[in-house]
């Protein structure tokens, strides 16, 4: 039998043992966000599609913890292993590179998850929320994880220290979440900045997410969906070369 | 014949730097085998090879004929290994982390056996305790422990008493012989020469990435016909005459090396015509300690 499903579990339960900070501290985060930008904004920002602006803003920012948290569970959980050592724990056993990247990522993808509900669950108590097609949001939310759980086990890979992942999360991640169109649509920005924004991945991922809530979006979903399954396709196959080949975890 | 472990012109270098040199080793199915050397001689980098945890520059490995990047799945099964750092995963009991070295390896229903190894390892009291309210030497059985969930025919120990108090590597020992006794083969690395002597049946001694010696522990000390003499004098300096027959110095603590008994009778008249006073004197056979010194000395 494989080593894969241990791997797994042992990384969901890695992160829900410290739940208060894994999950309920992003959720407090981003009902903030909420409650403060949807105070100080209500009426002035525009949403597409005759929403509210804090109807624009909950999914926008329930997408962007699942994106966030998908990251930080991968790259945290890897880094914390090699610096601490006990990733030898992992390399001896017979797991072969597929099964360790599987195991990660999908660890990602169920702390994203766990993450963008209680999001939900907490921005339902002051947004009406009704998705139209809740299918696209879920598919949306399992790529969109899949593909930051992949670029934090990259992140984690690549760091021989804390501070490289932080730096990876701080200067990469944080923007280009920020920067997608989380508290404001893209269409309202200048025709540069609305070209910028054409060209972070991110921005695909929380526009097609949102389609899922209003129905309206600021691209076609289903070219947002493509680019955002090119863009895991892409970091899967980075991580995989360099699991495969050992790179900085087999010396 | 199929080897316990086999290497074969194995090497490793880091840039300019040869961790390994060609290495060729056979380790028989069955023994107890010691891997010697000072430090940076490439014992870890050797054992981590064969583990899969570092990849060969060049050259062979195998785990009971497996090859261990061709074959690594059955080559990890067939073999455990206790790592000389002390690490564990500070998220978890013991119970626990035992379970997931256990599914790891694909043995999910393992739990008689977990205890099993717990129980010998006198690790059952502490089975639900967190890995970080553990002592050091508490944190080194449960390395030992995880090593054996799969029950591999093969186990590596790397410094596996390092740090670690004189009951403790008592109680380590007597599991680690009863191991070899019940058939597994035995590989381990250690600064205490006298548990190398005391435990294994062959000794390599590598040096700066080289085999230098490897044979029976028992040719190896025959080796070194003579006696030993082991003094604390009341000074840090010899008679210049007596420099050659000097193993090891430590301050006042001097090891030299006697051919025969009546050299110890100039070895004593030397020291009286020098004045040196004599504050405790030691004679005996050698042990591997000598032999040690000696190799590393030759090479």
């Amino acid at each position: 039998m494989s080593g894969f499903p241990t791997l797994f579990w042992k990384e969901v339960l890695r992160f829900w043992k410290v739940m208060f900070q894994t999950v309920a501290a992003p959720v407090l985060s981003a009902l903030l966000f909420l409650v403060v930008f949807a105070q100080a904004l209500e009426g002035r920002a525009g949403a597409p599609g005759g929403a509210t602006y804090g109807e624009f803003l909950a999914p926008g920012l329930v997408m962007m913890s699942v994106l966030q948290n998908a990251f930080a569970n991968s790259s945290s959980s890897l880094i914390q292993s090699k610096i601490t050592g006990n990733i030898v724990f992992v390399l001896l056993p017979p797991i072969s590179h597929v099964e360790f990247y599987c195991a990660y990522v999908l660890a990602a993808v169920v702390r994203g998850l766990v993450v963008g509900a209680g999001v939900l669950a907490a921005t339902a108590l002051f947004v009406d929320l009704r998705p139209v097609a809740p299918l696209w949001s879920l598919a949306f939310a399992l790529v969109g994880a899949a593909a930051l759980g992949a670029l934090g086990l990259l992140a984690g890979i690549l760091a021989d220290k804390f501070d490289q992942v932080a730096a990876f999360q701080n200067f990469i991640v944080l923007p280009l979440t920020f920067l997608a169109g989380v508290f404001y649509s893209v269409r309202t920005l200048p025709g540069f900045w609305q070209a910028a924004s054409h060209l972070n991945p991110f921005f695909y991922m929380v526009d097609g997410f949102r389609y899922g809530f209003l129905g309206v979006s600021d691209f076609p979903p289903l070219a947002s969906f493509a680019i955002a399954a090119v863009s895991l396709g892409a970091l899967t196959a980075l991580a995989l070369a360099l699991l495969s080949s050992g790179y900085k975890l087999r010396g | 014949m199929t080897y316990a472990i086999e290497t074969v012109n194995l090497e490793k270098r880091y840039g300019a730097l040869a961790a390994l040199s060609g290495v060729s080793l056979a380790v028989r199915e069955g023994e107890c085998f010691g891997l010697l050397g000072p430090n940076g001689a490439g014992k870890t980098t050797f054992i981590s090879i064969v583990a899969g945890l570092v990849r060969a520059s060049a050259g062979e490995a195998r785990v009971l004929g497996a090859d261990v990047v061709r074959e690594y799945r059955r080559a990890r099964r067939l073999l455990g290994v206790v790592p000389q750092e002390l690490v564990f995963d500070p998220f978890f009991t013991v119970r626990e982390t035992l379970r997931f070295q256990s599914g790891y390896y694909g043995l999910r229903a393992n739990d008689d056996w977990i205890e099993e190894v717990m129980h010998h390892l006198d690790l059952a009291d502490k089975a639900d305790a967190n890995m970080r309210t553990l002592s050091g030497g508490m944190k080194r059985r449960v390395l030992v422990a995880q090593a054996l969930v799969h029950k591999p025919p093969v186990i590596v120990l790397d410094e596996p008493t390092a740090g670690v108090d004189v009951e403790l590597r008592q109680g380590l020992w007597r599991f680690v012989r009863r191991l070899n006794r019940d058939g597994h083969t035995i590989v381990l690395t250690t600064h205490y020469l006298e548990e190398a002597e005391e435990m294994c049946d062959r000794i390599a001694m590598l040096k700066a990435g080289r085999i230098v010696a490897l044979d029976s522990t028992k040719n190896l000390l025959a080796t070194f016909s003579g006696f030993v003499l082991k003094l604390r004098l009341d000074r840090e300096r010899l008679p210049a005459e007596l420099g050659a027959a000097v193993l090891a110095q430590e301050g006042t603590r001097f090891t030299l090396r006697l051919r025969d008994l009546p050299e110890l009778e100039g070895v004593l008249h030397r020291l009286r015509e020098a004045g040196v006073g004599i504050a405790e004197f030691e004679l005996r056979p050698p042990d591997l300690e000598e032999v040690f010194l000696r190799v590393m000395e030759r090479h």
